[in-house]
């Protein structure tokens, strides 16, 4: 016990002198999500949209004026009929065709619901979406009725509801600001620990330490708890980033959040931890590192749904501890849900943590060559 | 020997197809100032690693403390000090820190490291240093701060590799006062160096090249024993110029030079005058010195491998 904590207090001397790695361990969350946040944020407006105002009546140029008013849409008046609209969907001229039927201003008057019919070019999915939302949020706006259907299923109405469930309002920085804090996270914890051991077998501290009756989970151990205490503080930023700026609400527990964030913190400083076992010296840590981030990136479910992957790169994604944590973070903060839903997440990453970190245990050698 | 504390058998390590240590077998009683010396890449590094238990005998055995080598390493660990050829610090830490994680390693009680800590300052001659970087200190002050650490835990045996390399001469008699100090309170200490005033104050010296073990034994012994014939000292102005010429002379076994002086080995006081008469210069007869000794030595061992 008294050589753990020779380790801990060492490792958090050197953390607190090292004013370079303390200044990423806050700059990076701060920028990457302001960075990531707004690039992503930025909504797609002026969408080429294409009107067949059958009804041509007072009331339905008064929905399309709210419609250009939007600034999302940009709307051209079609006189060929429902053929050119969808003939300019097609073709790409248009994203979204608009037709007002013949008796639009009848029911209106009459009282009954009007119904609009919107055509949605699903291929592209960032201009659908927001189409879909803002058409939604019009339709609400005006009390109208408005069937949605996207181009490439003939003719099935889409119902209001298809509206993202849990991100009504179409903003991305909601869904992106969680999954940015886990790479954020990951990919500190990763980077520090991953030096950790080869540094001091650089700097040849580590054939002192070698001498010396620690043993190899007391090292370990005594290397990966001080940078936990820096995951949380780096999440807080990042919380505080995402609350302040981008106004991401945290709909579940708080407190649940820190807690279930401390196995992701250790699995991914078990992998880290490893790295520094296994690397010859901190070029090839670093390498390694980008290597397993990489994937964490591409297969997590961070940028692409993994549903849409072929099963086999699911497989992959299915041994980094980043796609758990992602299905964490998001429940928590977008859904609200607890716990009891994210046991076998949580299962994951505490066996991802325990068998890095004992790995690299075994892996370590108080011997050199 | 009844105390020694070191023992080795025939202790060889290879890397590869690389010989680095071969066969050396050594005895070192308690309280010794062990000396071990030989030219760089000699193996004194590869033998002390062994001897620490870090780096693993390809074959023989040894013993430190009557714990295996190979097989109580960590047993080994917890009773010796060591100082690796580059005393390697916590830059980013202070004196005080440095000792204070070492003591914490050994597990010294916290109500007595305090007290622990303070002595090794004193004996480093750091006070008032003690909340200065060690990145901030110079050679000689690094050195003996890299002392203390290894020392912290009181172990019996000490092993030192090139502890005075890069450091002033004033530096180096200071340490090395240390060094005989803790040796006459006990402690047993293995030493290499490249340094011969160094060499002249150890109990016991071995002198190692190309791995093997080629003289063991105290510094006068190897003086009186190990050059066979008479040594001459020449000064002469043209000194590196002749010493090829005079190492071919029929009554002449050595030459080397030291500095602009020559050291000359004659087959017998006789050839003095011979030799008087070739350089022109008068030679004076002198006592090998310990440096002579492994000058000899080196040249002998080379010409007995090629
Ligand atoms: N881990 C290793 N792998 C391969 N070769 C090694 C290793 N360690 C040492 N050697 C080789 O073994 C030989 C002896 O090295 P060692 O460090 O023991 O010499 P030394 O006597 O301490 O030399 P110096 O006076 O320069 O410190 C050298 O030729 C060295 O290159
Ligand atoms: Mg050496």
């Amino acid at each position: 016990m008294s050589r753990i904590l020779a380790i801990l207090k060492k490792e958090f001397l050197q953390m607190r002198r090292d004013r370079l790695t303390l200044g990423m361990v806050f700059a990076l969350p701060l920028f990457q999500l302001l960075l990531f946040g707004y690039a992503i944020q930025t909504e797609v407006k002026h969408i080429p949209t294409a009107v067949f105002d059958q009804s041509l009546s007072a009331e339905s140029r008064d929905m399309m004026e709210a419609f250009s008013a939007s600034g999302y849409f940009d709307v051209y008046y079609s006189t060929g009929g429902y053929a050119e609209i969808t003939n300019m969907i097609d073709s790409g001229r248009a994203k979204v065709g608009i037709i007002f039927p013949p008796d639009f201003s009848e029911n209106l008057k009459k009282g009954d619901t009007a119904t609009v019919q919107v055509l949605v070019d699903a291929s592209d999915s960032m201009s659908s979406s927001t189409a879909i939302a803002t058409a939604n949020a019009i339709g609400l706006l005006k009390s109208q009725k408005i069937f949605i259907q996207k181009a490439q299923l003939t003719n099935l109405p889409y119902d209001i509801r298809v509206r993202p469930w849990y991100n009504p309002d179409g903003i991305t920085a909601y869904y992106m600001v969680p999954a940015i804090l886990g790479i954020i996270v990951t990919m500190t914890m990763v980077m520090m620990t991953a030096v950790a051991i080869v540094r001091e077998r650089e700097r040849g501290t580590l054939e002192q330490l070698m001498v010396t009756p620690i043993r190899s989970f007391e090292l370990m151990i005594g290397k990966i708890v001080p940078y936990i205490g820096l995951g949380y503080l780096q999440i807080t930023v990042a919380l505080l980033v995402g609350a302040l700026v981008f106004h991401v609400p945290i709909r579940g527990s708080l407190l649940e959040l820190y807690v279930l964030t401390l196995f992701f913190i250790t699995a991914s400083l078990g992998l880290g931890i490893l790295i520094s076992n296994i690397a010859k010296n901190q070029m090839q840590a670093f390498q390694m590192s980008f290597f397993v981030l990489l994937p964490s990136i591409m297969l997590s479910g961070f940028l692409f749904p993994r549903e849409a992957m072929p099963l086999v790169i699911q497989y992959i994604g299915d041994i980094i501890p980043l796609t758990y944590y992602l299905v964490i973070i998001r429940g928590i903060v977008l859904k609200g849900i607890g716990f009891p839903y994210l046991v076998s997440q949580v299962a994951a990453l505490l066996v991802f943590s325990v068998v890095l970190v004992t790995l690299s245990i075994i892996k370590f050698k108080k011997k050199i060559a | 020997m009844d105390n020694a504390v070191i023992t080795t058998r025939e202790l060889t390590r290879t890397f590869g197809s690389f010989t680095a240590v071969n066969k050396i077998s050594i005895e070192v009683g308690q309280g010794e100032i062990y000396g071990f010396l030989g030219p760089n890449g000699s193996g004194k590094s590869t033998t002390i690693r062994m001897l620490c238990g870090i780096l693993e005998p390809t074959s023989g055995s040894g013993t430190v403390l009557g714990y295996d080598l190979a097989r109580e390493a960590e047993k080994i660990k917890r009773k010796i000090g060591y100082m690796s050829q580059k005393f390697s610090l916590y830059d980013d830490l202070t004196v005080y820190e440095n000792l204070d994680f070492y003591a914490g390693l050994y597990s010294i009680p916290h109500r007595e490291r305090k007290k622990r800590i303070g002595e090794m300052i004193d004996m480093a001659l750091l006070k008032g240093r003690e909340d200065e970087l060690a990145a901030n200190l110079s050679g000689g002050w690094k050195q003996r701060l890299a002392l203390g650490c290894a020392i912290i835990s009181r172990p019996s045996i000490l092993f030192l590799d090139e502890p005075t390399s890069g450091v002033s001469p004033t530096s180096r008699r200071t340490f090395f006062k240390i060094i005989q100090r803790l040796a006459n309170e006990n402690t047993t200490v293995m030493v290499t160096t490249h340094f011969m005033d160094e060499a002249e104050r150890c109990y016991r010296i071995a002198f190692i090249s190309e791995g093997k073990l080629i003289a063991d034994d105290t510094p006068e012994n190897l003086k009186n024993n190990v050059i066979k014939g008479t040594l001459a000292e020449v000064v002469h102005p043209n000194a590196l110029y002749i010493i090829d010429d005079i190492e071919k002379l029929p009554y002449v076994k050595e030459c080397s030079n030291h500095g602009p002086v020559l050291h000359v080995l004659l087959e017998s006081e006789n050839a003095i005058q011979a030799l008087n008469y070739y350089t022109g210069v008068e030679a004076k007869i002198i006592r090998p010195s310990l440096e002579d000794v492994f000058v000899s030595l080196a040249k002998q061992n080379r010409r007995q491998v090629s």
